[in-house]
């Protein structure tokens, strides 16, 4: 039988995995739900992200939180570039997915071209440095990661729920045309959202370079279990991405404490399915 | 008087339309053929191989190249794909005609090379073939001289160099990922293990790919067998030490399979870190000083290509090893015909930077010259065996 200390390590290493998926999920949802884009140079960005992270760790030793300030509004003007270029040419969801994995190539190859495809890891502070809660033990990048993602989806949420903008956002992704007779200027919104949206990207990128080993080709590792964390969620929600990703998470990491390591992957998509089947069975 | 040039040049001009063909293609220069993962996951260490081999290319050349001819490497990118590096491998000999072939980088793409190459009749090098009882091609040459059962040689060259240090581990924690050469070795390790009497405290496997190694460092923590086994490759070996470390674990001995060396080399974490190699930049292996100059090309090359690690190491001389399988072989045989080159392989001995080399046991597969190196203050150093070990090394626990 398993200690109870082991098991509760591996609950929160599934907390705090957890809360990165649902960061980088949070940004995905949000693009699916509210745009109708599949974005997946989502993931481009959390990783370019990371990767200035270390470089300005690395070379410059910035602060990765002080780097935040720097990358927050420049990847938020990239999404809006991009969102204004796929608006420019009335871009289809189907097509989105086409032009944003072409995008998303383009990044790994410029990444591996200026970084090389070996593995870099960035030594920081935050995840030299741990605390503990009991028996469990907490590294300070952890901490940083689930601190990050509440407050990003604290803030998504009362943006949409709280503001005017917020409400506007959502009314134009229920009824677009209702919307646009109702005054609001939807593609400027578009834009706005999209920025935010890497905006979040941005940050999921530094909490990647805090804690996990970087090389180009791990773009692709993360599209899977994060699609699964936002279909477990809800499209557009500013809460579930977070609930799905601590969900598979948790679910992950305790199967490989309690079963074994080769079965996890298989839960995320396990969990996808049932959760699909159920909510079907609801409607 | 103005005829006398038309003249000239006209017979100039029949003299070399009536040259033969042979002569023109003497001219030319050897095209020799193969792929590389420049992309994908495994481009971090086939980049490795590419300077490696581009440094043998450029010194061949500079010493008259084969056979009086030139030598023009044509490599492509496979992407890190078997698929892909199959098809790769019929595009070049039919469609590039190129005239010798040398392997891809790592198993999978080597497998895939080997059905194009033994299709055409075609002599095939390869450099990082981890699994030789599937090398049945009979030219099919391994430069990553690891002996045909290196699933039962190289745990037995690691229990040796433990017990050489006065150690005595009685249970071990064998964790793996499933990549196919790395899960081959550490099954064989599982069951040398076993007859050497170790007590098997934990046994593990996860996909390749993997990215949450926290639960599995728990586990370990949890086994606390006197030695790991990690059975790793790639980055996975820095990421379960960082999670080995984040809960204040560290096992006295543990043995990486495949780990790449840069991220290791720089992290304290990895200090002790034992695996293998065939060649590491310091005497002995050193000592030869035919080798010195595409060392420190490598050295520097390996910089300006912004590698972490940019030492001369395994990766760097099995591909080394494998071009000069294929220069004595050409010189050897004096012939470009691969079924001479082949026979010529299997007679005699090849001088490499990693020593002598046979290639005549099973599936064309010599000794196992696997050797036991350990990371020692930011420094990989050979420990084991005594006669290639650093001056004065010795295992750190």
């Amino acid at each position: 039988m398993p200690s109870a200390g082991l098991l509760l390590q591996a609950l929160a290493s599934g907390v705090f995995l957890g809360a990165l998926y649902g960061l980088i999920g949070l940004g995905v949802g949000l693009g699916w739900g509210l745009l109708r884009q599949i974005n997946l140079s989502h993931f481009a960005w959390v990783f370019l992200s990371a990767y200035i992270t270390y470089e300005l760790k690395t070379r410059l030793g910035v602060d990765p939180l002080i780097s935040l300030l720097f990358l927050v509004p420049l990847f938020g003007l990239l999404g809006m570039a991009v969102q204004a270029l796929l608006a420019r040419f009335a871009i289809t969801p189907f097509n989105s997915l086409l032009v944003t994995f072409g995008i998303t190539v383009s990044v790994e190859a410029l990444l591996q071209w200026i970084w090389s495809a070996d593995f870099r890891r960035m030594a920081s502070f935050y995840d030299e440095h741990k605390f503990r809660l009991g028996s469990v033990v907490v590294t300070y990048s952890e901490a940083l990661t689930m601190g990050m993602a509440l407050l990003a989806v604290g803030l998504a949420w009362w943006m949409l729920h709280r503001t005017d903008m917020g409400k506007s956002v959502r009314a134009s992704a229920e009824d677009p045309a209702i919307a646009t007779a109702f005054g609001i200027h939807a593609k400027r919104l578009a834009i706005w959202v999209a920025g935010f949206c890497a905006a979040l990207a941005a940050c999921a990128g530094v909490c990647v370079a805090l804690t996990f080993t970087l090389a180009p080709s791990q773009i692709f590792a993360w599209v899977g279990v994060v699609f699964a964390v936002v279909m477990v969620g809800r499209l557009g929600s500013a809460l579930t991405p977070l609930i799905g990703g601590l969900v598979i998470g948790i679910s992950e990491s305790m199967t490989m404490a309690l079963i074994a390591p080769t079965w996890a992957p298989l839960v995320a998509f396990t969990v996808l399915i049932l959760i699909l089947l159920l909510r079907r069975g609801d409607e | 008087m103005q005829k006398r040039p038309f003249l000239k040049a006209l017979g100039s001009s029949l003299l070399l339309s009536s040259t033969p063909t042979w002569l023109h293609a003497q001219n030319k220069p050897i095209r020799v053929g193969s792929t590389l993962s420049l992309t994908g996951p495994l481009a971090g260490t086939a980049v490795m191989h590419k300077i490696s081999g581009e440094i043998f290319i450029e010194q061949l050349n500079k010493r008259g190249g084969l056979l009086g001819r030139q030598v023009e490497w044509v490599v492509k990118d496979d992407q890190s794909k078997p698929d892909l590096a199959r098809t790769l491998y019929e595009q070049l000999i039919s469609g590039d005609q190129v005239d010798l072939l040398m392997g891809p980088y790592a198993t999978a793409n080597s497998l895939a090379a080997m059905g194009v190459a033994q299709r055409n009749g075609k002599v095939l090098i390869t450099n990082s073939f981890g699994i030789p009882s599937l090398a049945k091609y009979d030219m099919h040459f391994p430069a990553y001289v690891m002996g045909i059962d290196p699933g039962t040689t190289v745990p037995n060259t690691l229990l040796d160099s433990i017990a050489a240090s006065g150690a005595k581990p009685q249970s071990v924690a064998m964790v793996t990922s499933k990549f196919p050469s790395v899960v081959f070795l550490s099954v064989g390790a599982r069951e040398v293990f076993k007859k050497r009497g170790l007590r098997e405290a934990l046994w593990l496997e996860w996909e390749f790919g993997n990215r949450e190694f926290g639960p599995i460092a728990s586990r370990l923590k949890e086994a606390n067998a006197d030695m790991v086994w990690i059975g790793s490759i790639g980055a996975e070996s820095m990421q379960l030490l960082e999670a080995m470390n984040k809960i204040d674990y560290k096992p006295k001995i543990h043995f990486h399979v495949y780990p790449t060396p840069g991220p290791l080399t720089k992290s304290p974490l990895a200090a002790n870190a034992l695996t293998l190699t065939t060649f590491e930049q310091h005497a002995p292996f050193t000592n030869n000083p035919a080798y010195a100059e595409a060392i420190k090309m490598y050295n520097e090359r390996a910089a300006k290509a912004n590698l972490p690690d940019t030492v001369f190491e395994l990766q760097a001389a099995n591909a080394f090893t494998g071009w000069q399988f294929l220069e004595a072989g050409v010189k050897g045989s004096g012939s470009l015909e691969d079924s001479k080159i082949a026979a010529w392989l299997k007679k005699n001995h090849v001088d490499t930077i990693i020593g002598k080399v046979r290639l005549d046991g099973p599936n064309n597969y010599g000794d196992d010259l696997n050797r036991i190196k350990q990371l020692q203050g930011g420094k990989w150093l050979v420990i084991h065996p005594k006669e290639v070990a650093f001056p004065g090394s010795k295992m750190m626990f």
